[in-house]
């Protein structure tokens, strides 16, 4: 048992050495500094207060769509329409807003009603993919996939559309909301919004929670490793693979929101920024265990803030984090297989 | 072709499967192989074929020894294998799965590949069509296309496992023409089955095959009590069933027909009442699963009805059977009665169902510690259930086993089981239809059917016999009617 936990082990840090090479193998080749590279992401994350912030900025979503991936994950499903979702949470919440915003109602009932409204948008298009793979047949992947174009194209065609700026159309998203439908930051300058940080955090704990002490989370996880088995014994199996589509949809969804109330102020063409892929990439990097997420996202969102000083300062392009996210997290699933081939043979 | 089997042995896990094997097929020859289930048939088939290396002894093909590594080895020395299930791919054309498999460059001569195929189907007056795709075809006609990629591949020995199941008539005495004509041209076929009648009216010679060995060979003109006996002959005797006294109907099937894949089942008419143990007999694949689930809800009669007590459940799902105290283990313990990765602790809570939204840790491993307890499991409360063996694996099936249930089905109960844990396993089953259970189970060890049956339907072929009372029924009167003989005579016996 320890053997194989130091085994275990060494196979991990392996992996993470290994991606690590690959990645200054990258940089030599692009003729940059490796250390000084590693040292600006370092510096771009935690260099000051306020990149600092910005990766707990980067951090909310990130933990939001994760959260809502390993209730997914646990029903043994591939939820690729994570993307859709955040963006139709951040379009249900701008459509709220959008309506509410003249009606004379108080900013601090709007702001969270339009909240609720990007969760029931996220579930709403979670609800799609999965009642297309439950009545459908499609498998939960290309549904996803096909979602995901369809949001975004939504998405365009609302700010070159209905929901165009004044005058000219613009990639730059449409009219700024007033500052009194902003989530409330910290401070002027910055986008870190306490509720949104706190809306985080109960998210993974709550999923913690469900997937580790409910009879739900037991019945998803059955579900999820054996819908045969869990049918034979009384588990509803659809119903159950449904709930965990419209769940995920509601973080997704909340995850949008967070993205226009607090952070962009607008609907804007990339508003799920990527965060449904990464949320992937971290719930495999920690195992699709909900403990391990938290530090595992922060330090992605580590990444990608502290990245973006790689074009400032060393004329790198700041996709080095994306390089770096993607090795790892491909050595580590290596190095699961190769551990898992080890113990076959043992 | 001609070829030798000389002391084939193969062993899996405890279980000898072949336990030396010695048999001469000449060229020209139609070699029955008989067995009942588990006998080494397939094994030795599969052995034959490259599927599989024997443990021990030799294949010699035209008096030469040779070893076969593979199916694709096994084709290029000249043995091909149809199996029950041909090994097709419906959604392609016939002329490509025709050239599928054949070495010959990047570009397939699909020209070429074309004309022969029509002077190979217009040699045995097949009518295929090489552009219609594959999915178009009967079952037969898949058979025949197998046959010719076979011929066309060079086979000079052809193995066929059960190819008389799910053809028609006239298709089955193509087939047999067929086989009569390749064999007259020298080929050796091997054919396998459990279908009496099928072996007595093609084969030239028969082999019979019991626990792994072969216990005896016959010649036209056949006994068919002889070939009985020699497949299925024990040693052990069973003592008499003391006649039961029926209870209430539990469950009662009324002119229910189901369709499955290669089979159907018309106008079945059986009840299940309390206390009453029925076993379902017959060859594998004749009908006894697709029943067993329609006794349960997961499969829908296209006809009849199903009661339940005084329900009406026909059509309903498994879960409206599990309300009404039905519980179904299916074979396929890991793969379908039990959620590998989870504890045992896990299941038991989530067979429990739902009473509240957390988990109660504390009363879930009682219950847990429990069940182990009483039904002897060898394993941890949270080690994966995985981790047990097959014997524990089907305890805990039965340890999940809700409190108050009216009707058990089963399939294979004790399959692979020691016999410590065959008699534990009944034991426990026993004592739910002294509390007023039902129990219907699929078994393919008549040993078992005839044991522990009060009843036992016989299956050939989707054929279901009426209700046959257990204390009168011999093993040879069971092992006729599983090979399709002695239906006839069965026309007198009252419904039951």
């Amino acid at each position: 048992m320890g053997k194989a936990r130091a085994s275990n082990a060494f196979l991990q840090v392996g992996a993470i050495v290994v991606a690590i090479l690959l990645t200054t193998l990258v940089l030599l080749a692009a003729k940059a500094p490796p250390l000084a590279a590693y040292a600006n992401i370092v510096l771009g994350a935690v260099g000051s207060w306020d990149v600092a912030a910005n990766v707990l900025v980067s951090w909310v979503p990130l933990l939001l769509a994760t959260a809502g991936l390993l209730i997914t994950f646990t029903a043994g499903l591939w939820n690729i329409g994570i993307e859709g979702q955040i963006t139709l949470g951040a379009i249900f919440t701008t459509w709220m807003l959008r309506g509410l915003q003249t009606s004379g109602i108080d900013p601090s009932l709007i702001i969270p009603l339009s909240i609720v409204a990007g969760m029931a948008g996220g579930a709403l298009w979670a609800l799609l993919a999965g009642a297309l793979k439950t009545f459908g047949g499609v498998n939960e992947i290309f549904g996803g996939l096909g979602l995901n174009f369809v949001a975004s194209a939504l998405n365009l065609w609302l700010i070159f559309g209905p929901w165009k700026r004044p005058g000219v159309a613009s990639m730059s998203g449409t009219v700024p909301f007033a500052p009194s439908l902003w989530l409330p930051t910290i401070s002027a300058q910055s986008r870190l919004s306490p509720a949104a940080l706190l809306l985080a955090l109960c998210a993974i704990v709550v999923v913690y929670m469900l997937l580790q002490g409910t009879h739900f989370g037991l019945r998803l996880k059955a579900v999820g490793k054996n819908p045969n088995a869990a049918y034979l014994l009384g588990v509803p199996t659809w119903q159950h693979m449904m709930t965990s589509f419209a769940l995920c949809g509601i973080f997704a969804g909340l995850a949008g929101a967070v993205q226009v109330t607090s952070v962009y102020h607008r609907l804007i063409p990339s508003i799920s920024s990527g965060y449904g892929y990464l949320g992937l990439m971290v719930a495999m990097l920690a195992g699709f265990r909900a403990a391990l997420v938290a530090p595992v996202a922060l330090f992605f969102a580590a990444l990608n803030v502290g990245s973006i000083q790689l074009p400032i300062v060393l004329r790198q392009d700041s996709s080095l984090a994306g390089v770096l996210q993607g090795t790892l997290v491909l050595f580590v699933l290596l190095a699961q297989g190769l551990r898992q081939r080890l113990a076959g043979r043992g | 072709m001609q070829i030798e089997l000389r002391d084939i042995r193969k062993t899996f896990g405890s279980v000898q499967a072949n336990a030396g094997i010695s048999l001469r097929i000449a060229s020209t020859a139609i070699q029955g192989i008989l067995g009942e289930n588990g006998a080494g048939k397939s094994t030795l088939m599969k052995i034959l074929s490259g599927f599989i290396l024997p443990d021990s002894g030799d294949i010699l093909l035209d008096g030469a020894r040779v070893v076969i590594h593979s199916p694709a080895d096994a084709i290029r020395q000249g043995i091909g294998m149809l199996h029950q299930d041909p090994l097709d791919f419906p959604p392609m054309r016939i002329l490509d799965n025709f050239i599928l498999g054949k070495p010959g460059g990047v570009f397939p001569d699909r020209r070429k590949a074309a004309r022969e195929f029509r002077e190979l189907a217009g040699q045995f007056d097949f009518s295929l069509d090489a552009d219609a795709f594959v999915d178009t075809l009967t079952v037969g006609e898949r058979q025949q296309l197998e046959i010719l990629r076979l011929l066309w591949f060079g086979a000079r020995v052809l193995i066929l496992d059960e190819p008389t199941t799910g053809i028609s008539q006239p298709q089955k005495e193509k087939l047999f023409a067929t086989l009569q004509r390749l064999a007259s041209q020298g080929m050796a076929i091997v054919f396998v089955s459990h279908k009496l009648e099928d072996v007595e009216l093609l084969c030239s010679t028969v082999a019979v095959l019991r626990q792994g060995m072969l216990v005896g060979t016959a010649e036209p003109p056949y006994d068919t009590k002889s070939l009985v006996r020699m497949m299925f002959e024990r040693d052990v005797s069973f003592t008499g069933k003391t006649a039961l006294q029926p209870g209430k109907p539990i469950l009662s099937l009324r002119g229910v027909s189901l369709e499955a894949l290669r089979l159907q089942i018309i106008d079945v008419s059986f009840e299940a009442r309390a206390g009453e143990v029925i076993g379902l007999a017959g060859m594998e694949g004749s009908g006894q699963s697709v029943l067993l689930s329609a006794c349960a809800g997961l499969v829908r009669p296209v006809a009849g009805t199903v009661r339940l007590g005084d329900t009406d459940v026909t059509g309903l799902s498994y879960h409206a059977f599990m309300k009404h105290g039905v519980a179904y283990l299916p074979a396929a313990r890991l793969e379908k009665g039990l959620v590998a990765g989870l504890s045992l602790t896990d299941h038991f809570v989530l067979s429990e169902g739902t009473g509240s939204v957390f988990i109660d840790r504390r009363r879930a491993a009682d219950v847990a510690a429990d069940r182990i307890c009483t039904f002897n499991i060898k394993g941890s409360p949270s080690h994966p259930v995985e981790s047990l063996s097959g014997g524990n694996q089907q305890r805990m099936l039965l340890a999940l086993l809700k409190e108050s249930l009216s009707l058990i089905l089963l399939e294979h109960p004790t399959r692979g089981l020691d016999i410590e844990s065959t008699l534990y396993i009944w034991g426990k089953l026993r004592e739910r239809c002294a509390r007023g259970a039902a129990i219907v189970f699929i078994s393919a060890d008549l040993d078992e059917v005839l044991q522990y049956s009060d009843r036992v339907l016989v299956f050939f072929s989707g054929r279901i016999s009426p209700p046959l009372p257990g204390a009168g029924l011999t093993v040879e009167q069971l092992g006729g009617l599983i090979g399709g003989k002695g239906w006839d005579s069965l026309a007198g016996v009252a419904h039951g």
